[in-house]
Parts: structure tokens; sequence; C-alpha cells
């Protein structure tokens, strides 16, 4: 084979080419600024002025729906009564049955989604599965594995499976035929056309089912403490209502929505740093 | 150039029969390339000209006939064929540096890939991803990649149809070089009746239902070429004729 021409000529050639052809790339900086993150601060912060401003006033109750102020001072109180073990307790469960259903629904949402085969036989089963609201599991969790731990994280681990299941095994059917042909002419064996193509290509769909399956997770941990549990968010929750506490109910329900916001934050952080190549009105510049 | 009579084919087709749910696309089609050849394929829309080059890559094995790389019946992809599509086809995730060496078996070749962008006019930007690249500059990554596994033979697909007219005069100019350089063989579909004529060695007329060679038009003509030369304006309207004859216009 001949090397790459490297004449002056082919240079010169290369350089009087590039210019006008560059300029139809992406322009560098759009002049629309993003807006300023703190925006959506106002919302909230409006809210609990509101609040606090109308308990003070006198028009609600304070014992049914008590200030902001007043849930600080009771997050301040329980703090010094362990209230860190129960947040931790939530959120090891809420953890630890997310990766059990998301690890088995990766297995299987890989299988379903590679093997034609596999789809015909799982497919429809699951899809059948996935219409029976996961809630009415519950009783028969209860029935089969009692009260103790591991129903607890079966319930989590159930709530997580299906998202999971389902961005991983559409995720991989939708890989773009056009990309999978370039593959194929590479001469990918079957492996190697799912480590290098299939994966890479199904990750934002597999991502979203993720993202998804961890804020199912987090709800039907809720659920599972609910039920029964000594410790735990959902315990504070069920404390709360059952000594009249609308304070601790409220509290409870505070550490949830930061505990879920930090942890979708968490997701959307390792999103940006490993589907970063998207071009999409999120990832433009 | 193309070599001289005497030496052996490089790549020889014979397609008796194509068929697309029971409906015949291709019929008894027969091609015959030399290194260094360039042939390029004209024809109305869905005469099967595309899925010729499905054959010839191995993408489509289907179909009633063979296709020979220097006498030896091939079957499915091989490392000495390569498709440029119409779409420029890049994997997203990898930067063009990871695009263009998708092929390597093995440790990077730095060193090769950045004299692979640095031919098709694209030095210093391998570290890019593609969403951050331009139409034309795209379809120069794909041509880069083609060429990476060093082929015998190019395959186009309508290459430079989705790039403004501009691009496409300077992509057409990067084919040929390349080509060139490379001495390898480029069989290329088009609807630009200018761009077959100007660079090929032989202009080939589809026919519709089903797709055949209506008429080869060979052109003896030197290259470079001057596209505005009466002998270059005289092919396109042969082959413009020959559009008409085959009911494509």
């Amino acid at each position: 084979m001949s090397p790459p021409p490297s004449s002056s000529h082919a240079l010169e050639a290369t350089a009087a080419l590039e210019p006008a052809d560059a300029a139809a790339a992406p322009a560098p900086a759009p002049l629309r600024r993003r807006p300023a993150r703190w925006l959506g601060l106002v919302l909230p912060a409006a809210f609990l002025l509101g609040l606090e401003l109308t308990v003070r006033a006198g028009w609600v109750p304070a014992h049914l729906l008590p200030p902001p102020s007043d849930i600080l001072a009771t997050l301040n109180e329980l703090a010094g009564q362990g209230l860190a073990a129960h947040v931790l307790v939530s959120t090891a469960r809420v953890l630890t049955g997310f990766a059990l259903g998301a690890v088995l629904a990766v297995v299987l949402g890989v299988w379903v989604g590679l093997s034609r085969r596999a789809e015909a036989l799982l497919d429809p089963s699951f899809q059948a599965l996935r219409a029976i609201p996961s809630l009415a599991w519950v009783p028969l969790i209860l029935l089969w594995l009692g009260i103790d731990e591991g129903a607890k994280l079966a319930l989590i681990a159930l709530g997580a499976f299906f998202p999971v299941y389902m961005g991983v095994a559409s995720g991989l059917r939708d890989v773009d035929r056009k990309l999978v042909e370039v593959a194929e002419m590479a001469g990918l064996g079957p492996v190697a056309m799912a480590r290098r193509v299939l994966l890479p290509a199904a990750l934002p769909a597999i991502w979203t089912g993720l993202r998804n399956g961890l804020s199912l997770a987090w709800m039907f941990m809720v659920a599972a403490e609910l039920i029964a549990a000594t410790r735990g968010l959902g315990y504070l929750l069920t404390d709360g209502r059952e000594t009249g506490r609308a304070d601790i109910v409220l509290a409870a329900i505070a550490l949830l929505a930061i505990m879920g916001k930090l942890s979708d934050g968490l997701m959307q952080v390792l999103e940006r740093r490993w589907l970063s190549w998207r071009d999409t009105v999120a990832t433009r510049r | 150039m193309p070599a001289t009579p005497q030496t052996p084919p490089l790549l020889e087709l014979h397609v008796r029969r194509k068929l697309f749910d029971g409906h015949e696309v291709l019929r008894d089609i027969r091609l015959s390339m030399r290194q260094g050849e360039c042939v390029t394929l004209v024809g109305a829309s869905g005469c099967g000209k595309s899925t010729l080059l499905r054959i010839v890559a191995g993408l489509d094995r289907d179909f009633d006939g063979e296709v020979k790389l220097q006498g030896r019946p091939t079957s499915g992809p091989t490392r000495d064929i390569r498709f440029v599509f119409q779409e420029p086809r890049l994997f997203p995730w990898l930067t063009v540096a990871g695009n263009v060496a998708f092929d390597a078996r093995g440790p990077l070749d730095q060193a090769r890939v950045d004299a692979l962008l640095d031919e098709v006019g694209l030095a210093g930007l391998g570290g890019r991803l593609p969403k951050e690249l331009s139409g034309g500059q795209a379809q120069r990554v794909a041509i880069a990649r083609g060429l990476f596994v060093q082929p015998r033979v190019l395959l186009l697909d309508e290459p430079f149809s989705a790039v403004d007219a501009f691009t496409r005069l300077k992509l057409q100019e990067l084919l040929l070089r390349v080509a060139r350089a490379h001495d390898i063989a480029v069989l290329m579909v088009t609807h630009d009746i200018d761009e077959a004529v100007y660079l090929g060695h032989r202009v080939l007329v589809f026919d519709a239902n089903p797709g055949r060679i209506a008429t080869p038009v060979d052109l003896a003509l030197p290259r470079p070429r001057d596209r505005d030369s009466p002998e270059v304006s005289a092919a396109v309207a042969t082959v413009r004729q020959a559009l008409h004859r085959a009911h494509a216009l």
C-alpha cells in the first residue's frame, strides 16, 4: 500500500480546503445565557415564607400545619435522639434493595434486549407483570417473608426492577441499525458488538431506567417502613401520626425530599460525566 | 488510472437475481473493477443501486450470484472492502480519533490516525466528539475511517448528498486525492450527474424495476478533469440522455 501523501501540494490543498468547511461547525458560544441556578430556589423559598406567615397569623392551626421554623426546631430536637440513624437505616435499605433489583433487571434486560428468543420467551410475561401496580404485591410479600428486613428489601427491589428492566431492554432494542451495520463491516463478533456498540448506544435509555428505578426504590422504602418498622424515616412518619405530631411527619417528609433529591442529583452528575457525548438540548453548551 | 487490461480484475460481481419480498430488485448485473478504478452508479431512486453496494459490502447475503475479490468468492464483510454511507454514521460516544480507529486490532496506532486525519483535512481534531463537527467534517471522518484498514475497495453510497454544493466539490477533490494516494478502487452511487462524470472512469446508468445496468458509459477523459471543458459537458449530456432512455428522468 502506498503511504498517505505528504507532498507540499497535498498539504496546501488541505489547508486551502479547511476554513469554509469548518465554518459550518456549530457556533462555539451561544448568545443566549444559561439561566442562573438559584432560579430553582425562588419557588420553594417563597412557599416556605408564605407558610410561615400564614401559620403565624393564625389562619391555620399550628398543630395541624406547623410553620417551617417549628419543623426546623423539631429536626434539631430529633437530631439529638438518633435521627441520623433513622436516615442511615432508610438509605441503606434503599441502596441495598435498589442494587438487588437493578442488577437482576440489567441481567434480564440485556438478555431480552440481545436475544430474540429470550425476548419471545420472557418479555410478554414481564409486560404482564409490569401492568400490576407493584404495591399490590405487598400483602403477598408479607405473607411469604413476614415483616422483617428481607421483606422490606424484596419490596424495594421489586419497585426498582421494572423501570430498570424496561430501560435496558428497550434501549438495546432501539439501537440504530445504521451503527450496527458499521460494526458489522468491522467484523465485530457478538460479544464485541454488545460491548463496543450496543451497550454504549443504549446507555442513555439504561440510565433513565436506573434513575426512575432509584426514585421508585425510595417510594417503596417508605411503603415498607410504613407497614412495619422500628427504625427509619417511614417509622418516623408512623410515629408522628400516632402521637399526633404533625411536625415530626413534616420533618420526615422534608428529609425524604432532601435524600431523594441528593440521590437523583448524584445520578445527574454521573450522567453528565458519562453521557456528555449526546447531542441533545441538555448537553448543548 | 485503471490498470492495463491484462491484470486480473480486483473485484468481480455477478448478481443473477436479488429479491425483496418476492419483488425483483436486481437482475443480471455484471461488474468488474480493476485496482485504482473509479466506477460511479446513477439511476432513479429505488432502482437497487444501494442494494448492490450492500451486496458488494457483504451486508446483504441473500441474493443469487457471487462477489469475487481477486478471484476468491467473498462471504460477508471483509477488511478489503470498506463502506462510506450516506450519513457519516459516526459513533457519537467515541472521539474523532476513536471513530477513525474503530477497526483497530490491538493498541491504538496514534500516528496512523493522525496521518489519516491530516490527509482528510482534519489535523488536530482527533479529540473532538462527533456532535462538535459540521456535516462535511463528519463525512471526512467517515472517509478516514474507511481508509484506516487499508482496503482495496471503497464503496460510497451518495456520500456527499447531505452537504452544501461548495463542500461537495471539496469532498470530491478529497476523494480523488485519497483514492489515488492509496491506490484503491472506488464504487460510488450518486444522484449527481456532474459528480458521476467528474469522478468516474466509467459511469453505469441503472434502469429500474428490476434494477440492471442499462448503459455503461466509458469516459476516456484525461485526469485531472476540467469540470468546465466541452468534453466533460458532452459526457454529462451523454449520461443524462442515457438516464432519459432508462426512464429515470
